[in-house]
């Protein structure tokens, strides 16, 4: 293989509810001197590939995936595809791509793109997961995230949040919606379309895998401040579980741990967590202190997913306990938590997860 | 079974791709390699021995998820693992049950 070719190409996704901006953002992205080096896949929704035309940089490394849903197709078609890009790329037939971006169609939930590249056997041999990059418009944002599960799924999974249309959405909605999105996934970066003036490296760049060299970017990675609940708080009227709060029974919480944690146990209890309710668990991300271990390891899931835990290089910064975020539906934190301190032998701190 | 369970990977299963003692980097050194399966055996037979399950390694390569009955079904790691159990009891195995987190909290 070239040796301009990374051994493991980044693939980032790019969704967002129908209508959020996906395609502009994506062509802002392309017109970046330093995606000049990306091939980008992109869904052809229906008999008119509106996307396609929509596009600018269309050239040999685009494929249009065919039958309409990524969803359903996912280790069929998008698993070819992206196989077909590596084969041409190892054959020289199409130019050495360094990171692939994947647009998803609108009611797509991310996690089948994310276990494709995950879980399928030539590609997971030369590609990995990078940000996950979700846009919702400020003015129908916080309607896709009260009427469909997809929305939720797809800001939860996020770790870039771009919010678009902010100049024409009122004021107060778009304050509104950002609350409810930062409920929603306090981990990831927010950043306004319209008014943020943001490269390519801010959405693409500092991925879980970069961690393992850049322990400061551990901080942008988990962008959470996680402020320590009182014990009156957590049954007061900011109590995270407050449907109110967040709706449709979303909760974004963090566990965090004075002593450190068993990795072997840790392992037990959490696969365990996920077979049983991982359609439940929305996101997982954590910073972790293992017994036995000078350094920290980051831990990263979507639903049934867990990415390769990293090893950090170093701690970030002074704190050395373990933090560990969820954002769950329909599930009970107290009952996580209880269940966590007795796999582990450990006592964990509520806390709530504010981005 | 979810196609993340990474039966048909092998050997690269999250829980196994870091050792508390090499974390993140993998864990090639045998005597570490197998003494962690050992324990992950120990810590997954604390828990299965509530639905009267029992595993055991075999050969430091896959492992063997066995009823009382004797009944047994090889298992690739710990995602697999959860699945064959609930196959083989015929009910959920649920980290959240409070009947299991009582019962666990009981026995330690």
């Amino acid at each position: 293989m070239s040796p301009e070719i990374p051994e493991f190409t980044p693939v980032n996704l790019i969704t967002g509810f129908l209508g959020s901006g996906k395609t502009t953002l994506l062509n802002r992205l392309l017109a970046d001197p330093h995606l000049a080096d990306t091939a980008v896949l992109i869904n052809e929704f229906g008999e008119v590939g509106l996307d396609h035309h929509l596009l600018e940089r269309i050239d040999e490394r685009t494929v249009l995936l065919q039958s309409g849903c990524l969803c359903c197709t996912i280790r069929g078609e998008l698993a070819e595809a992206i196989k077909d890009l590596q084969s041409r790329r190892a054959r020289g037939v199409v130019p050495p791509f360094r990171r692939l971006a994947i647009e998803s169609t609108g009611l797509a939930d991310p996690f089948p793109v994310l276990t494709t590249i995950h879980a399928e056997p030539v590609i997971k041999h030369h590609f990995r997961m990078g940000n996950v990059i979700t846009t919702i418009d400020a003015v129908n944002g916080t309607r896709h995230l009260e009427r469909y599960s997809e929305s939720v799924k797809q800001l939860a999974a996020a770790d870039r949040v771009v919010l678009t249309k902010t100049d024409i959405a009122e004021p107060a909605k778009a304050a509104r919606l950002v609350e409810r999105i930062r409920a929603i996934n306090p981990t990831a970066l927010l950043l306004r379309a319209a008014e943020d003036t943001f490269d390519a490296e801010t959405l693409l760049g500092g991925d879980a895998f970069a961690l393992a060299n850049k322990s400061e970017a551990a901080q942008t990675w988990f962008a959470a401040e996680l402020r320590e609940a009182e014990e009156d708080h957590r049954h007061g009227a900011h109590d995270a579980s407050d449907p109110n709060r967040h709706g449709k029974d979303i909760e974004a919480f963090a566990l965090i741990f004075d002593t450190q944690l068993d990795w072997v146990s840790f392992g037990v209890w959490l696969t365990m967590l996920l077979n049983r309710h991982g359609e439940k668990i929305l996101r997982v991300k954590g910073i972790l202190h293992i017994a036995g271990s000078e350094t920290p390891v980051a831990i990263h899931g979507v639903q049934h997913l867990v990415h390769p835990p990293v090893h950090l290089r170093s701690w970030p910064d002074e704190d050395r306990r373990s933090r560990l975020v969820f954002i769950v539906q329909g599930l009970n934190r107290r009952d996580i938590e209880r269940s966590l301190a007795i796999f582990l032998g450990v006592r964990a701190r509520y806390a709530e997860a504010v981005a | 079974m979810c196609a993340l369970c990474g039966v048909l990977g092998g050997s690269e299963h999250w829980t196994e791709s870091a050792s508390g003692a090499g974390l993140g980097s993998p864990a090639t050194n045998a005597t570490t390699r197998r003494g962690e399966r050992m324990r992950r055996v120990q810590a997954a037979n604390r828990v299965l021995s509530f639905y009267r399950l029992q595993l055991a390694d075999w050969q430091g390569s896959t492992y063997v998820l066995s009823t009382a009955t004797g009944k047994s079904e090889l298992v690739d790691n710990l995602s697999h693992l959860w699945s064959v159990a609930e196959q083989l009891t015929g009910q959920p195995c649920d980290p959240l049950d409070p009947a299991l987190l009582n019962w666990l909290e009981s026995t330690t």
